[in-house]
């Protein structure tokens, strides 16, 4: 699968990805974690335990000293990261060897002022020259997505927007328009990490969700566990995981990161 | 694409998809009463028999003798219910809930007194009230601490990030992703997402529609310089729009703290420490790294200690349509005590910077000149903090005494 890197990205890499994948497994697994915490190195063993367990693609959320979408979890994670040295720089540099030494894509998460601060094409062909596929900017709505969206067509990236449940059908028309790759839909409202009731309300909107974009559809917060993605079965095409993996983490360290994985997996 | 709320290259709404759909309801809400004239008289008629207003103008005769240059005159939004300016947008906003028919609010504070002022609105409106307030802030803040929660609202203290007045507009956010439907959030400042600059300074204009009319009746003529604390921004931008189209200059004041050159300051925009970002959901100058990251700001007075300020202010400074100064922690203390002494005004620790910023010029200006400082609060929850600035050692001994019998109380 040396051609996840090799290649050069083609505007609907991530998409073509994605949808190859999914004539081999009924839900992908997309996984986050925040570089450099709660070290680089833990990050890179974290990373590789994860993708030995067979995640699809992976969010890597540069930190941010203002997570404004972030829950408590991802918030603190952040801070940590940010208390113990990490920067923009050092977040490229971990991109770079993940993204050398792991055949799947990788996606920056982080917030707008991040890129705005680096230089919107700068940061973009940064992006590109290490082989990070996309990007998710949660403060970033199409209304302020201008140079952003200018940077990441002209570098072939894919920029991947947000429905939410309480986004219009008109307004997920119009994001549709401006996404690349897959769309990432809130299972609900507030911020990452807490509860996520799984239940037909989720379907209806999910249905929506489906009816309005062309793209592949990603389910994110809230998600932690086998029930939750065997839910999503057949209502998305990829379950994303994030506070959990932290909290796995914390609570039992970065060796449980593999089992924990495992036992998300439709296939065990 | 809709690009709305910009001023200049500043503002913009850099909102989670998921309050899209909140801050679509609340500009179309905002855009009908802005013009319905008679939201606009229900507004004034509220402020009339709630809260003192108009606010009156005071002569600073002592201070004017003092300094032998121009004339002082200072707005006095010290006497608004709940002493400070901040009544005016959170009496508004709350005039926009009713009409919205929500049933709770929530609040950011640093100083305390937009959390006293929003407690107030909330028990008179009947509005469950949540403030969240930096923990640093809840420290040097007692007294409005004690208050807010007496009228009713729920006090939560902020323990991340900076433990300051950004952290708690961070948490006030992640409040409203939650729970949009039943409630809003009244920001406290002419900052944060479009369309909260504009609405909060349209309600601010109060200040400069009355402080126009004022000086017009005691002078027959305009002010040569308006001065103005500016934390976020909406006291300066209150006072300011009585005067945007006059030959008045307008001072913006920011929080010096240790002097500039230490670092340990809030001022974005007269110092060469800040640069333009993106957070909290807008655009504008910013204490911030190369990487973006936001730094630590430091003030005496915790609502003037923030990283970003408003986006009108920050456009007004570069197209030079106000001038931005700082004053020091030390200058706002001598400033303060000064006014206490001659004037018998106590001006709160973020308003005493507007008067440290004008004691500055005011002398090396002609007695023609007339001059505006706006007051924006009363100093009187600023007790803990004056009396370990000023040492006073009476007080020091009530508090030990007080401290000992609070202790008998608790071991019984
Ligand atoms: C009395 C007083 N003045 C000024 C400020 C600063 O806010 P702004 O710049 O929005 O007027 C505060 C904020 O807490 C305050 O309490």
């Amino acid at each position: 699968m040396t051609d996840t890197k090799t290649s050069a990205p083609a505007p609907a890499f991530l998409e073509t990805y994605i949808r190859e994948q999914r004539k081999k497994k009924d839900i992908l697994l997309m996984t986050h974690i925040v570089m450099g915490y709660p070290s680089f190195d833990a990050s890179f063993e974290i990373v590789r335990q994860m993708v030995d367990a067979g995640v699809d693609l992976m969010e890597l959320q540069i930190p941010f000293s203002e997570p404004m979408a972030d829950g408590p979890v991802i918030l603190k994670a952040n801070q940590a990261a940010l208390d113990c040295g990490a920067t923009v720089e050092k977040c490229f540099e971990f991109a770079q060897k993940v993204a050398d030494s792991f055949d799947i894509p990788f996606l920056f998460m982080t917030y707008g002022n991040i890129l705005y601060k680096y230089g919107m094409d700068a940061f973009a062909a940064r992006m590109s020259e290490i082989g990070v596929k996309g990007a998710i900017i949660p403060d970033f709505p199409p209304e302020e997505a201008g140079d952003y969206l200018s940077a990441m067509n002209k570098y072939d990236l894919s920029a991947v927007f947000i429905f939410s449940p309480e986004t219009s059908d008109q307004r997920m028309k119009m994001i549709d328009a401006h996404a690349t790759g897959f769309i990432y839909c809130l299972a609900r409202k507030g911020v990452t990490g807490k509860e996520t009731q799984f239940s037909s309300d989720m379907g209806s909107y999910l249905a929506r969700c489906r009816q309005f974009t062309r793209l592949p559809v990603a389910v994110g917060f809230g998600v932690k566990e086998k029930a939750d993605i065997d839910f999503l079965v057949g209502k998305a095409d990829i379950a994303v995981v994030g506070s959990q993996t932290i909290r796995e983490v914390e609570q039992k360290g970065v060796d449980a990161t593999g089992p924990f994985i495992r036992s998300l997996s439709l296939l065990v | 694409m809709k690009h709305r709320g910009y001023y200049g290259s500043f503002g913009g709404a850099f909102i989670p998809e998921i309050l899209v759909a909140t801050f679509d309801e609340l500009d179309a809400r905002f855009r009908q009463a802005k013009e319905d004239k008679g939201f606009w008289e229900e507004y004034e008629t509220l402020m009339a028999t709630y809260s003192c207003r108009p606010t009156p103008l005071t002569y600073a005769e002592n201070l004017t003798r003092h300094f032998g240059g121009a004339k002082i005159y200072i707005k006095r939004e010290d006497l608004n219910h709940t002493g400070a300016h901040k009544a005016n947008n959170v009496m508004g906003q709350g005039l926009l809930v009713k009409k919205m028919g929500k049933k709770r609010v929530i609040a950011e504070t640093g100083a305390g007194q937009h959390g006293v002022a929003t407690a107030t609105m909330a028990a008179k409106f009947g509005l469950e009230c949540t403030i969240y307030m930096g923990e640093v802030d809840v420290l040097r803040q007692r007294p409005n601490v004690f208050w807010m929660e007496q009228l009713g609202a729920t006090v939560v203290p902020v323990t991340d990030g900076t433990r300051i007045l950004k952290d708690a507009i961070n948490e006030a956010f992640r409040d409203w992703v939650t729970n949009m439907d039943t409630t809003h959030y009244v920001l406290g400042t002419a900052c944060g997402p479009h369309p909260f600059p504009e609405m909060v300074s349209w309600f601010q204009s109060i200040i400069g529609k009355e402080a126009r009319v004022q000086i017009m009746k005691a002078e027959g003529r305009l002010p040569s310089r308006v001065f103005a604390c500016v934390g976020g921004g909406s006291n300066a931008m209150g006072i300011f729009q009585g005067f945007m189209d006059d030959p008045v200059e307008l001072v913006g004041v920011e929080a010096g703290g240790q002097g500039i050159a230490s670092g340990r300051h809030a001022s974005r925009l007269c110092s060469e420490d800040a640069s333009p970002g993106i957070a909290q959901g807008y655009k504008t100058y910013f204490l911030q790294n190369s990487d973006g990251q936001m730094e630590e700001t430091h003030s005496i007075s915790a609502g003037l200690d923030y990283v970003g300020v408003s986006p009108i202010l920050a456009n007004m400074r570069d197209d030079k349509k106000a001038r931005f100064e700082y004053a020091t922690d030390t200058e706002v203390v001598d400033a303060l005590k000064l006014t206490m002494q001659m004037e018998g005004i106590i001006p709160a620790l973020e308003s005493s910077h507007a008067f440290a910023g004008a004691f500055k010029e005011v002398a090396n200006m002609s007695k023609d000149d007339i001059i505006i400082i706006n007051q924006s609060g009363r100093g009187d929850k600023d007790i803990f903090t004056v009396a370990d600035a000023i040492g006073d050692p009476k007080w020091k001994e009530f508090i030990c005494a007080k401290a000992k019998e609070y202790q008998g109380d608790i071991s019984k």
